[in-house]
């Protein structure tokens, strides 16, 4: 009972360290919460005047996250399908393992591979992509999301009943017809929850983004550009950029809040769609 | 649908032709994730295998990538680690427990079962960077309620004993190791309670009906079956904790640092640092040396799996 209010304990502690510390954030007399919320400009460090914009962070992380999602979503969706209605039992021996090491790879370890192998391949590619930039560090994030996607849709499509499946075969269908036309629909609630759960992952992912995506928090639209994310821009704050104690320091903890307000709407929403929208079969 | 009779050989044909260009697609996509798997390992390998010798774990960072090591970087993950074990263990299997084995009676605990456990999957979902500046708050600096950084408020024993003790704790082991353990703390306790969820309930019933209390029956029926599914969990969370780079270093910083720690209050840094250290440097001679070290991270990593799989087949025994 002591133990479980622990986790309680957790989220209050984490909710009132945000809450009081963002407060006095607002409170400095260089930043209001209009300014913060609505603002097109961030830059804390640089520069005569201070500005502290949301929206230039925001736009990186939506970047980043975007280009994840679309090489996690589908690939890892396909994957979870050939896994479950596809895959020989020897291909399965390999496929799973692998996919649990690539799981189990520290994130350090995908932003040193994003910045020393998919960054300078995309340069050789094209010339137009900067040494730091969005895509790369998306692709990475993608790989890294890539096992999350893929398990737990593979877990819905497991919990797809037989009988479904054998239904359409009766009806005449060929395999394709059963695994796209039947069993994803059936699974659908678990894959969407899969695909939340893998972008607040994204959104909060850091050291892929705080190594590879850059430091230079704008609004672009272009992925070959560099960008700054939430995430990178406390790491940025933490190690040292700004130790005095001023509005820069607290400016952290705003993002920080913005974050976890994300990542929560994020899960809650993940959780009432596997509740509400579960078909239940039996 | 309808289908005009004519077509219908030529639709059977398109269908099978569909079925099975879906299938080599779908082979495709799967092959994608071990060729990024080989390709990963490769370039690491690439890089990194010239530095890997014995000295690289000995030496300690330096200027110089050829002397660069990872010695203190490794004994810092060792103690945050441990400490980060010693705490979340405890606490993740209590939880457990209280969730799986006291099921509610009244609707009141019902609701805060409930309520606990949507709060474990949303604590599940928090970015281990926003632990770091909570694990800031709250461990390092205590809020600032007692005394500060630089004059503690409350210290047992000097800086050069073991068992030195400083309130608030500073940007040291102790506070590295409590931060981690809040990042995996939700993956122990939902890996705990599928362990306790697999104890066959016959066990249960058959201890209560010797007139065991419901203690008796937890402490020493349920869990020893446990223990095993309990001890994997925690290990793979351990795996979590050690790669875990972004909360320690919102703790630590990047410091320069050539010494191991010497008690809970000593400054630290990490594998996972060192390595963000080194791949964030410009010259591609670190870079290589950055390499090296991630094939030490990944082969701490590996063995901890291998010992986890281990315990699985060989304590898990049949209970049905």
């Amino acid at each position: 009972m002591t133990a479980s209010s622990f986790s309680i304990l957790t989220t209050l502690v984490i909710i009132i360290v945000l809450t009081t510390e963002t407060i006095r954030f607002f409170r400095t007399d260089e930043v209001s919460f209009g300014a913060f919320i609505t603002g097109l400009e961030w830059n804390p460090l640089l520069g005569a005047e201070k500005h502290f914009g949301i929206w230039p962070l925001v736009c990186g992380t939506l970047m980043v996250t975007v280009v994840a999602m679309l090489l996690a979503i589908p690939l890892g969706l396909i994957t979870a399908i050939y896994l479950s209605e596809y895959a020989p039992r020897t291909l399965r021996m390999i496929l799973k393992p692998v996919l649990e090491v690539l799981a189990g790879v520290p994130t350090v370890v995908y932003g040193f591979f994003a910045l020393t192998v998919i960054t300078p391949f995309l340069r050789e590619l094209y010339g137009g992509f900067e040494i730091y930039n969005v895509f790369s560090a998306g692709l990475a994030v993608g790989i890294m999301c890539l096992p999350i996607v893929c398990s737990i849709s593979e877990d819905a499509l497991q919990a797809v009943p037989l009988s479904l499946r054998e239904g359409a075969y009766g009806l005449g269908a060929t395999k394709f017809d059963v695994s796209v036309k039947v069993v994803t629909p059936a699974a659908l609630s678990g894959i969407i929850a899969a695909a939340l759960l893998a972008i607040a992952r994204a959104v909060g992912e850091t050291m892929i983004v705080a190594l590879a995506a850059g430091n230079l928090a704008r609004m672009i639209w272009k992925p070959t550009e560099q960008a700054q994310t939430m995430t990178a821009y406390m790491v940025q704050i933490f190690l040292g950029d700004a130790s005095n104690f001023g509005a820069e320091y607290y400016s952290a903890y705003a993002v920080a809040a913005t974050l976890f307000v994300m990542t929560f709407l994020l899960t809650i929403l993940g959780h009432h769609i596997r509740i509400k929208f579960r078909e239940e079969y039996e | 649908m309808t289908i005009p009779a004519g077509s219908a050989p030529r639709g059977k044909l398109q269908r099978a032709l569909k079925n099975h260009a879906f299938r080599w697609f779908c082979t495709l996509c799967a092959a994608v994730s071990v060729v990024v798997l080989a390709i990963l390992l490769g370039s690491l390998l690439l890089q990194g295998w010239r530095h890997l010798d014995l000295e690289f774990i000995r030496n300690a960072p330096s200027r110089k990538p050829e002397k660069a090591g990872l010695g203190p970087a490794m004994w810092g993950s060792i103690w945050i680690c441990a400490a980060c074990a010693l705490t979340a263990l405890p606490i993740g299997a209590a939880t457990a427990i209280f969730l799986e084995e006291y099921k509610p009676a009244s609707p009141f605990i019902r609701k805060l079962h409930g309520f606990l456990q949507l709060n474990i999957s949303n604590l599940a979902g928090v970015p281990s960077i926003v632990y770091g500046i909570i694990g800031l708050t709250a461990f390092v600096q205590m809020f600032g309620l007692v005394g500060n950084l630089n004059e503690p408020g409350f210290t047992v024993g000097t800086p050069d004993d073991w068992y030195y003790l400083q309130l608030p704790f500073g940007r040291g082991v102790l506070a590295g190791g409590l931060t981690l353990m809040l990042v995996i703390l939700p993956i122990v306790i939902v890996s705990s309670q599928e362990a306790l969820r697999a104890v066959p309930n016959s066990l249960r019933e058959g201890a209560l009906a010797c007139g065991a209390t419901k203690w008796q029956m937890v402490w020493r029926m349920t869990l020893p079956a446990a223990v095993p599914g309990i001890m994997t969990g925690a290990i793979l969370a351990m795996s979590r904790a050690i790669g875990e780079a972004a909360p320690i270093l919102v703790i630590a910083g990047i410091v320069f640092i050539r010494f191991t720690p010497q008690h809970l209050m000593d400054e630290f840094t990490a594998m996972p640092l060192q390595i963000y250290d080194w791949a964030g440097r410009p010259q591609d001679e670190f870079h290589r040396v950055a390499a090296t070290g991630i094939l030490v991270l990944l082969a701490v990593l590996l063995t901890f799996n291998a010992s986890a799989v281990l315990i699985r087949q060989r304590f898990q025994k049949p209970l049905q």
